[in-house]
């Protein structure tokens, strides 16, 4: 074996592995500390999540999420772009969402509806990404910046669009009517009856065949494409990519278009998918850990399809355990996430020197 | 202060990085008290030599004494330490920062820093007084013209106790006025006894303010000289040297019509400063024109503004019956798919992208060619297939399509890019330091091949601060100085001293500053 491909299984397989089980460790720690069994834990957070059928469909359905959030970051990033505006853009794609899906009639067909709803997450998801993007790429305002004032300011207008705009005639609560059923996203366990399987009932929805879809989308797009070319020679070095014909500042703004464009597609998951009305804070958290299940999948849809899994197993996990143990409050899955995020992204490298010198060290040569 | 003192002392130093032999066994002796020299082509291994002096690398063997004492520099804390300070081409200096905050930085002493500022105004003034380096203390470093931020850089070197000052091209940035104020103050500074080190390939410079002056070239000190006891024609003919020629067979050319006219051309880099003033040439089919200078006087802004990536802000570029002007931008796409192959002067850093595959760097530029698209996809088979014809018909080793590009050595990361861009066929071809660290074999390859595409009957133009490839593959050739065209010829009149002359624009004296004023 080459010192190269070592160095790539130690950045692409070893160092991730590493980190999570460190922060597996921690989360034993921190449950040692709060007088609960770090094995019995792990009991339950196998068994919820991955030990009966609608423990399961609960991972995969959070584990949706994570992938959209988890591919929006990683596009960007492909192209040195560090978006991290994923929260706001899937708000927003929410409203692209009801906004579609409350301008039909519900007698339209649902091969209609749903579509359409698909197209403005997308767009709205997109159109959210691309002030930062332009501003980035025209009047050099970091994008870093932008966009997490977007999310600030995504979440003001929802707030204004669910109180002022979209809340149903007389409810109090600060959220649309009902969907009509012609734009609900069939669910994974109606499909399987369907076809004669009998499931148990989760929110698990047909989303996590969009999820996989746009996996395999993003990977040819970057890899089997001109312009997924020119988003990577972008990403890697700008002056090469300038003497290539290629226009950084163009690129940078598409790239966010897409990379909002993928964000705003948890609203299909979330919306579509289970809760069938338009709501607050719907998208809570998912952009944010979309960030860490960049980071910690490589980039890659396919470790972003992992690392995905992974969080999904997190946050199913750690509901589980707030409902099976008294004196573990359902704050568990914060803690948790946050752990795996600072040891899998803050962390990232701190076994690597080590890790380096004994699997492969540097050749001396003469 | 005893002038017989040694104020520094190289034996033997030696330097590699990594094949490259950046110090071959140097030495060097510096007098208290005088302005010693180093002039050498860029790339001779005097910045290297510096850093080895500011302890910034470590040399792999060899001495070094400083005022008869044997030092060992890990760090520049302990080359600060014996007494040596540095001015860096690239100013040091903390933009936001007052003068005087920039002076203390690194130096101020307890939590508070209120007494080391007061310290540092008392000294700073008697300093500015003694050596005549007055600069307000107050005023925000970036509101300072550039003459005045090198002075800052002095007075940052003395007050940390600098008994040597190394500076490297400090004229580079400045204007002439500018220059006589630096060599006013290095005169009083010497009186004080201050040893200043000059590194610079400006022959004019050394002639006026040195005492002595050592030549390098290629990683070796070639010769020690008296100032008063030396001649332009003589360093410059040291610095050039003559390395083995590689004979090129090439025949008469037979060139056409002009196929590339540039007129009157002003472009500015990519920081606003205009690095080409007024240049004019034309080059016709079948000919291969050499634009001779030491780097950095233009030719770099010139090669980006030929190829798109730069714009022009005055004259105009014909082209293919294109007339490309301020206004009227054509970008790096446009010209190559108009016919123009652009081989860049920096190939780690433009030429290809060092952590993609050989595949991918050579579709740069090329990754919207429909013979390696079909329809949407861009195929890898015809991308890998396209890499491999590339590599075959260059040579390039190792025959590797998937391998990184930084995997390769430079030259046949230099054979990847010009197989690249010359197997397009293109109508003209730009290149810029086609063989820079590239080993013998490649370069013969590569001069080869530049001959072939101008008997093929393409329009060449070669910028090299090689001036033995210049002489040997070109037809005619100018010299470009501070951004202008300081002088034309055939290729068959060139005299390397003639030329080395040029570069350094001495012959038409008028055109730059006069003797410094005492």
């Amino acid at each position: 074996m080459t010192r190269d491909t070592r160095l790539a299984w130690i950045n692409g397989l070893m160092l991730p592995l590493l980190n999570v089980l460190t922060a597996f460790a921690a989360i034993a720690i921190v449950f040692v500390f709060i007088n609960v069994d770090p094995i019995e834990a792990a009991k339950i957070v196998i068994y919820g999540t991955l030990g009966y059928e609608e423990g399961i469909g609960y991972t995969l359905y959070y584990a949706t999420n994570f992938v959209f959030t988890g591919l929006a970051v990683a596009v960007a990033f492909h192209a040195g772009l560090f978006n991290i505006g994923g929260e706001g853009q899937a708000y927003v794609g929410g409203l692209g969402v009801a906004l579609v899906v409350l301008a039909f009639d519900p007698s339209i067909s649902p091969w209609i509806v749903i579509p359409a709803s698909i197209m403005g997450s997308l767009l709205f998801g997109a159109l959210w990404a691309i002030v930062p993007g332009y501003l980035q790429a025209y009047r050099g305002s970091h994008i870093v910046i932008t966009t997490i004032m977007f999310n600030f300011i995504a979440s003001a207008l929802m707030v204004y669009m669910c109180v002022h705009v979209l809340r149903e005639v007389g409810q109090m609560n600060p959220q649309s009517k009902m969907f009509p059923e012609t734009a609900w996203l069939p669910f994974i366990h109606d499909v399987f009856a369907g076809i004669g399987y009998k499931i148990a009932p989760s929110p698990l929805n047909l989303s996590i065949v969009l999820a996989l879809l746009f996996s395999l989308l993003v990977w040819i797009f970057l890899w089997h494409t001109r312009w997924g070319y020119a988003i990577r020679a972008t990403g890697k070095n700008t002056t090469a990519a300038v003497y290539g014909g290629i226009k950084p500042k163009k690129v940078i703004v598409i790239t966010m278009c897409i990379s909002g464009a993928l964000a705003g597609l948890v609203a299909v998951n979330e919306l579509l998918g289970y809760q069938h009305r338009l709501m607050l804070d719907f998208q809570y958290g998912y952009g944010f850990g979309g960030i860490a299940v960049a980071l910690m999948g490589r980039n890659h849809p396919a470790g972003i399809l992992v690392a995905a899994l992974l969080f999904g197993i997190l946050y199913q996990g750690g509901m589980e355990l707030a409902f099976e143990l008294p004196n573990v409050s359902r704050h568990i899955v914060v803690v948790m996430q946050g752990l795996v995020i600072l040891f899998c992204g803050a962390l990232e490298y701190i076994y690597k020197p080590w890790l380096v010198r004994f699997l492969a060290p540097v050749e001396v040569s003469e | 202060m005893d002038n017989s003192h040694i104020a520094i002392e190289l034996i033997d130093v030696d330097k590699h990085f990594g094949a490259v032999h950046a110090n071959d066994k140097v030495s060097l002796t510096v007098k208290t008290g005088t302005i010693h020299g180093i002039v050498g082509e860029n790339g001779a291994g005097k910045s290297t030599l510096m850093s080895i002096l500011y302890g910034f690398y470590q040399a792999d063997s060899g001495h070094i004494k400083v005022f008869e004492k044997d030092c060992k520099f890990t760090s520049s804390r302990q080359s600060i330490d014996a007494g040596i300070g540095m001015v860096h081409q690239h100013f040091m200096l903390v933009e936001n920062f007052t003068v005087l905050e920039n002076v203390i930085l690194g130096t101020e002493g307890g939590a508070l820093i209120s007494e080391s500022l007061e310290k540092a105004r008392k000294e700073l003034t008697r300093l500015g007084v003694e050596y005549g380096l007055e600069v307000d203390l107050d005023t925000p470093v970036e509101s300072l013209s550039v003459g005045i931020l090198q002075r800052v850089e002095i007075l940052k070197g003395l007050y940390k106790g600098a008994k040597i000052l190394i500076l490297d091209e400090p004229t580079g940035v400045l204007t002439p006025q500018e220059t006589d104020e630096l060599f006013r103050i290095f005169t009083s500074l010497k009186e004080q006894g201050v040893t200043i080190i000059l590194i610079t390939h400006k022959l004019r410079e050394i002639m006026s303010i040195t005492d002595q002056v050592s030549v390098m070239r290629d990683g070796k000190m070639v010769a020690h000289r008296q100032t008063n006891e030396t001649s332009f024609e003589e360093l410059a003919e040291l610095m050039i040297g003559r390395k083995v020629l590689l004979n090129i067979d090439k025949s008469e050319s037979k060139s056409g019509s002009p196929v590339l006219k540039v007129k009157n051309l002003h472009v500015s880099n990519e920081q606003g400063i205009e690095r080409v003033k007024d240049v004019s040439f034309e080059v016709c089919s079948g000919e291969v024109l050499g634009i001779a200078g030491v780097t950095g006087n233009g030719q770099g802004t010139l090669l980006k503004a030929l190829t798109g990536i730069l714009p022009l802000t005055e004259g105009s570029i014909e082209v293919f019956g294109e007339i490309i002007t301020s206004n009227n931008h054509l970008g790096p796409k446009i010209l190559r798919e108009l016919g123009i192959a652009h081989v860049p002067e920096d190939r780690q850093r433009m030429g290809l992208i060092t952590e993609f595959s050989a595949s991918e760097s050579a579709l740069l530029g090329y990754h919207n060619d429909k013979q390696l698209n079909q329809g949407l996809w861009l195929k890898k088979s015809l991308v890998r297939d396209n890499c491999e014809s590339l590599m075959s018909a260059f040579d390039v080793r190792p025959a590797d399509p998937k391998l990184k590009s930084s995997n390769f050595s430079g030259g046949n990361q230099q054979k990847l890019i010009v197989a690249r861009e010359f197997e397009r066929n293109p109508e003209v071809l730009i290149i810029g330091q086609p063989t820079r660290g590239v080993d013998i074999g490649a370069i013969e390859f590569i001069h080869k091949r530049i001959i072939a595409m101008r008997d093929a009957g393409k329009a060449v133009v070669l910028v090299s601060v090689e001036l033995e490839e210049i002489m040997s593959l070109s037809d005619r050739i100018i010299v470009m100085c501070d951004g202008q065209i300081t002088g034309k010829v055939d290729a068959i009149d060139a005299e390397e001293r003639t030329l080395g002359m040029m570069m350094a624009n001495v012959l038409n004296p008028s055109e730059t500053n006069q003797e410094a004023q005492p």
